[in-house]
């Protein structure tokens, strides 16, 4: 077994040193990451993936910690990344959210990861992505990402994660920023932390009246919820909502099969009503019995006796055959 | 594919201390000289040090200690790293470490241990000359 199968073999297993080593691997970038990820592939998928962004100081790093000890006390087993950014100037990067996450680090059910934005190509989204799959190949029933939201990076969650939580906090003062870096749009799910502070519904209001405008078209309303992620009120409801959106995925997902399956039956049914009717129409002629005489005398392959039969009545059908 | 590999450290304070600053400048100083730096905060036990250890996969480890609990605490937390297969991470130490605790503490396989008024830079020179190399 070589050194990238047996970790690989780690990670299905969920032993937590082969997690840890198969994300330094994707995000090192290295030959073995693609080797790597071929082979926990095959694993991904049952994650539900948690997008969880918004701007510095409205509360991310405590609201998570509360959102994964919900998730424990319901059993189930999350995994979650941090990402924070790389300084353009040195290369290196200060990684404190877990500083809000300290007592999880010996939960069992619990595997923390910060990353560092670096400078991928192809942007911040497919190291988390892969850094996803490893946590989703390892058995966690959720996997949360946490972004800051300043930049391109919240809008390239998207890319990474099923359901996107906003998180806001009143007296940041820039709701209107969050407006314009298109924060708005990618919401599944809008939080408003610290509600015990006064402005708290003035902040759900002003969001609300552009959400209002943004929903009209959409089949999945974006519900706005009040937390208070010190104390841990709201959370509970929060995982409802998240759970509510989970289903809402799987029902669309469902709906887009059933309608391929729908498509699959009317083809077959055409195609069938469409033989009967043409070969109906074609025995008329007294050319269909002259045909098949000359098959049966070898003087022309079937093949090209339909070819006869249709041609100048059913160019289309005959041309795409 | 472009390899970016990064030396990834953890900054740990274990046990009661009541302030972090000096950890906090080592780590701005470590983040500075382009490593990614994880920081845990105030009061951890030996427990969620080596576990952060773990699932951060970092290459080195700097402890950070005021209370003068390392005799006890150290020992606990190089156990842990053993136990766990971590024997490939490099500790370092700093904080109020009496000068006779040093060789008892340097005999756990910490492989230094910095008092005050260390300037940063012979922080960073540590760290780049000793890095663990990995298989």
């Amino acid at each position: 077994m070589t050194k990238i199968e047996e970790i690989a073999k780690g990670v299905l297993a969920g032993d937590r040193r082969s997690i840890a080593r198969a994300i330094t691997i994707i995000e090192n970038n290295t030959a073995e990451a693609q080797k790597l990820i071929s082979l926990i592939y095959p694993h991904t998928g049952k994650a539900h993936i948690i997008g969880l962004t918004g701007p510095g100081g409205s509360g991310k790093s405590t609201l998570i910690e509360k959102i994964v000890r919900e998730y424990r006390r319901r059993g189930k087993t999350v995994g979650v990344v941090a990402v924070d950014p790389t300084s353009p100037f040195t290369g290196g990067a200060f990684l404190g959210d877990r500083i809000r996450m300290q007592e999880l680090s010996t939960d069992e059910g619990v595997f923390i990861r910060s990353m560092a934005t670096r400078n991928y190509l192809g942007g911040i989204a497919k190291a988390t992505k892969d850094a996803v799959k490893i946590l989703d190949a390892a058995g966690k029933d959720i996997v949360i990402v946490e972004t800051v939201g300043a930049g391109q990076s919240e809008v390239e969650i998207i890319k990474v994660a099923q359901t996107i939580v906003v998180i806001h906090a009143p007296g940041l003062g820039d709701e209107i920023q969050a407006i314009k870096a298109g924060l708005m749009e990618i919401a599944d799910i809008f939080v408003i932390n610290k509600a015990d502070r006064e402005n708290a519904d003035k902040a759900v209001m002003d969001i609300q009246s552009i959400l209002q405008l943004n929903n009209k078209e959409k089949t999945w309303k974006t519900p706005i919820l009040k937390t208070i992620a010190l104390t841990g009120e709201g959370v509970p409801q929060l995982i409802e909502k998240l759970e509510e959106h989970r289903q809402f995925l799987k029902k669309e997902i469902e709906h887009k099969k059933s309608l391929l399956r729908a498509e699959a039956e009317l083809i077959e049914a055409i195609k069938e009503k469409a033989a009967t009717s043409i070969i109906e129409e074609l025995r008329k002629e007294g050319k269909f019995e002259e045909l098949l005489h000359q098959i049966l005398e070898k003087e022309i392959d079937p093949a090209s006796a339909a070819e006869k039969l249709l041609r100048g009545k059913f160019k289309k059908a005959v041309s795409n055959a | 594919m472009q390899s970016t590999r990064k030396i990834r450290v953890l900054i740990a304070k274990p046990g009661l201390d009541s302030h972090d600053r000096g950890a906090k400048v080592v780590a701005r100083a470590l983040r500075d000289a382009g490593m990614e730096v994880i920081y845990t905060g105030l009061r951890q036990t030996p427990e969620q040090i080596v576990e952060t250890a773990l699932q951060e996969d970092v290459d080195v480890i700097g402890l950070s200690i005021l209370s003068g609990a390392h005799k006890a605490l150290f020992p606990r937390i190089m156990e842990l790293l053993k136990q766990k297969g971590l024997t490939d991470v490099m500790v370092f130490a700093g904080g109020i470490i009496p000068e006779e605790d040093i060789p008892e503490l340097k005999k756990l396989d910490i492989k230094e241990i910095f008092g005050p008024g260390t300037p940063t830079e012979t922080i960073i020179q540590f760290v780049l000359e000793n890095i663990p190399k990995r298989t």
